[in-house]
């Protein structure tokens, strides 16, 4: 195992976002006070309460997780593709590391700058919401979790991606709608029959789900199968990785 | 010249092998996916401590053989084996002994100049050693520009930059690819120096070119490639020796008609107008005393009582065996 190759990965692009720290973390920061300003303090206080849940703080998984998933995408997806798009991916490919110390330097950044992101969404809503979390241990085994799976797709993204107009592609057009569409604004039975077995289909669901559960103690979906789906997409994800390195996808002619 | 085979055996402990090569290229094919055929059944052995210069015109293959030895392109057949390891199977124990200079100037941008060295450095897997980045960015003069952000340097800075980067840890064979290409003469010269300094040191060198006075000057072996296929692989010296020819020509005082008989084993080439007689030799000719000498010719000339009012002589260089070497390529 190549450890120093994983630090210096990990090292490098740490870096990176220190660089960036006021973009990377203060327009989150901001658009989610925007939306407890909105759906919190202006509407939430005319919406009935959700499962016994203030509409406020009923709102707060969703939206860490909406911010999780299109962070953590578009972070891991940009660290790959910028060097392949500058050429300086041959280091890495030239380099005696293996696809995992590679995936796990980059992912695992990746993941720690969206799950911190993450810590600080709820340091802010709990500004705007009381919250009282009942799990705590699954409030963070879930952020880093989602944080990881969804670094990982983003990783995935970046090297299929062949222009920048792809890479922000997915994010824009397939993951916000389904957070919008995932039960982070509502419950799902506030939706009619047909539309919440439609939902079922919407993995976002069960990550929301989950993460509302670690909460407030109930959910949609039941807790079990809200981990197993976050665990399957893991898979899934990793199964792609290792068969892009192998093939050597859009990485090596 | 001393023997490059020989030198720095010393430093093959590390590969367990106890032959002189650090590279064997064996049968090495590559089709890219467009169907381009770039690499047609490449063999090579390049030799421990030496200086190796591929030789090649634009589109040959060079890039595409050095690619696929450091693991940047997959090769469509054949293999390579570097310190006795294979450059797939045992991928980790023969790229870190490869430091690679590419061909294009890809740096990162926003890095400061210390930062991405010592970035390569842990990539390939060793622990930090500031004395020896530092050494690594002195003999570079990059010294004073270590804090610098990358993307204010300059293109030949930045060249500098991405040799620190290939040394930085510690390779046992460097790839320069066309490490001349859109550099000042300044940092050719430098260049050359450390090259040396690092031959020295017991480091090989694999340099591309297509200038090929840095091949005729740097070069202990010349390989020449055209076409994806690797034509020939010569010790400079020999190559030059062996291909390299002399021209003399004779500007005659009075035009000939013919060539008289007595002077028929030379196989002098007349004019078209009669003037003037060119004589080609072999430089390993030089020295043999069959009387075919330039003293032979001369004395012959006046013997025939043929008279010339001036004569000079042209050496080809390492470019006119090349051109001609290529020309003859299928
Ligand atoms: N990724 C690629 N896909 C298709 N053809 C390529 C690719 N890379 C190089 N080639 C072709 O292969 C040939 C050899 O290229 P290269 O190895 O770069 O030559 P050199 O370095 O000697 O100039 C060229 O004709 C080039 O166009
Ligand atoms: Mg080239």
């Amino acid at each position: 195992m190549n450890l120093q190759a994983i630090r210096a990965i990990y090292g490098f692009e740490m870096n990176r976002t220190r660089r960036t720290l006021g973009q990377s973390v203060v327009s989150p920061v901001l658009s989610t006070s925007l939306y407890f300003v909105v759906f919190g303090s202006a509407i939430g206080p005319r919406m009935a309460e959700v499962g016994g849940v203030p509409y406020g703080a009923f709102i707060v998984p969703g939206l860490m997780m909406l911010t999780l998933l299109t962070q953590s995408i578009s972070n891991a997806a940009f660290a790959i593709y910028f060097p392949r798009f500058t050429g300086t991916i041959y280091e890495l490919l030239s380099a005696p590391v293996s696809p995992f110390e590679i995936v796990a330097g980059y992912v695992g950044a990746a993941a720690t700058k969206s799950t911190v992101l993450g810590i600080i969404i709820l340091a802010t809503a709990s500004l705007f919401v009381p919250l009282e979390i009942r799990h705590p241990f699954w409030v963070l085994g879930f952020l880093v979790l989602t944080a990881v799976t969804f670094s990982l797709f983003g990783f995935i993204i970046g090297i299929w991606a062949d222009g920048f107009e792809r890479l922000q592609l997915i994010p824009m057009l397939v993951i916000t709608p389904l957070t919008f569409l995932g039960g982070t604004f509502y419950s799902l039975d506030m939706l009619p029959p047909v539309w919440r077995t439609v939902t079922l289909f919407n993995p976002v669901v069960y990550l929301v789900s989950g993460f509302r559960w670690s909460f407030f103690g109930h959910s949609d979906v039941r807790v079990e199968v809200s981990f197993a789906m976050t665990l399957a997409f893991l898979a899934v994800c990793l199964f792609t990785v290792r068969w892009m390195f192998r093939t050597g996808y859009r990485l090596k002619s | 010249m001393s023997a490059p085979a020989t030198r720095d055996s010393f430093k093959s402990d590390s590969s367990g092998s106890p032959s002189t090569s650090v590279i064997t290229v064996s049968g090495l094919g590559k089709t890219y996916a467009t169907g381009h055929v770039a690499l047609k059944d490449v063999s090579l052995d390049i030799r421990r401590g030496e200086i190796f210069a591929l030789l090649g015109p634009n589109g040959a293959g060079k890039t595409t053989l050095i690619s696929i030895i450091c693991g940047l392109v997959n090769a469509t057949a054949g293999k390579v084996e570097v310190a006795g390891y294979d450059i797939v199977a045992d991928y980790r124990a023969a790229r870190s002994r490869i430091g690679l200079v590419p061909q294009e100037l890809t740096t990162d941008s926003f890095e400061s100049v210390w930062a991405t060295v010592s970035f390569s450095r842990g990539l390939f897997g060793r622990k930090a050693n500031p004395a020896h980045i530092e050494k690594v960015l002195r003999s570079l003069s990059l010294w004073d520009k270590k804090d610098a952000r990358i993307m204010t340097l300059s293109g030949g800075m930045k060249r500098r930059v991405l040799i620190a980067k290939a040394l930085s840890h510690e390779p046992e064979v460097l790839f320069l690819d066309e490490p001349s290409a859109g550099v000042d003469v300044e940092l050719r010269r430098d260049m050359w120096r450390l090259v040396r300094e690092l031959r020295d040191e017991g480091v090989t060198i694999i340099l591309t070119t297509h200038y090929l006075e840095e091949a005729e000057e740097m070069a202990d072996r010349v390989g020449v490639i055209a076409k994806g296929e690797l034509i020939l692989v010569e010790e400079k010296a020999t190559l030059m020796r062996k291909l390299g020819k002399k021209q003399l020509t004779v500007e005659l005082t009075v035009p000939l008609s013919a060539l008289p008989q007595a002077l028929a084993d030379f196989g002098l080439a007349l004019s078209g107008d009669g003037t003037r007689l060119t004589y080609t030799y072999a430089t390993n000719r030089e020295g043999d005393d069959d009387g075919l000498s330039i003293a032979g010719l001369l004395a012959a000339l006046s013997s025939e009582g043929i008279a010339f009012k001036d004569l000079h002589t042209e050496q080809s260089s390492l470019e006119d065996i090349f051109v001609s070497l290529v020309r003859r390529a299928p």
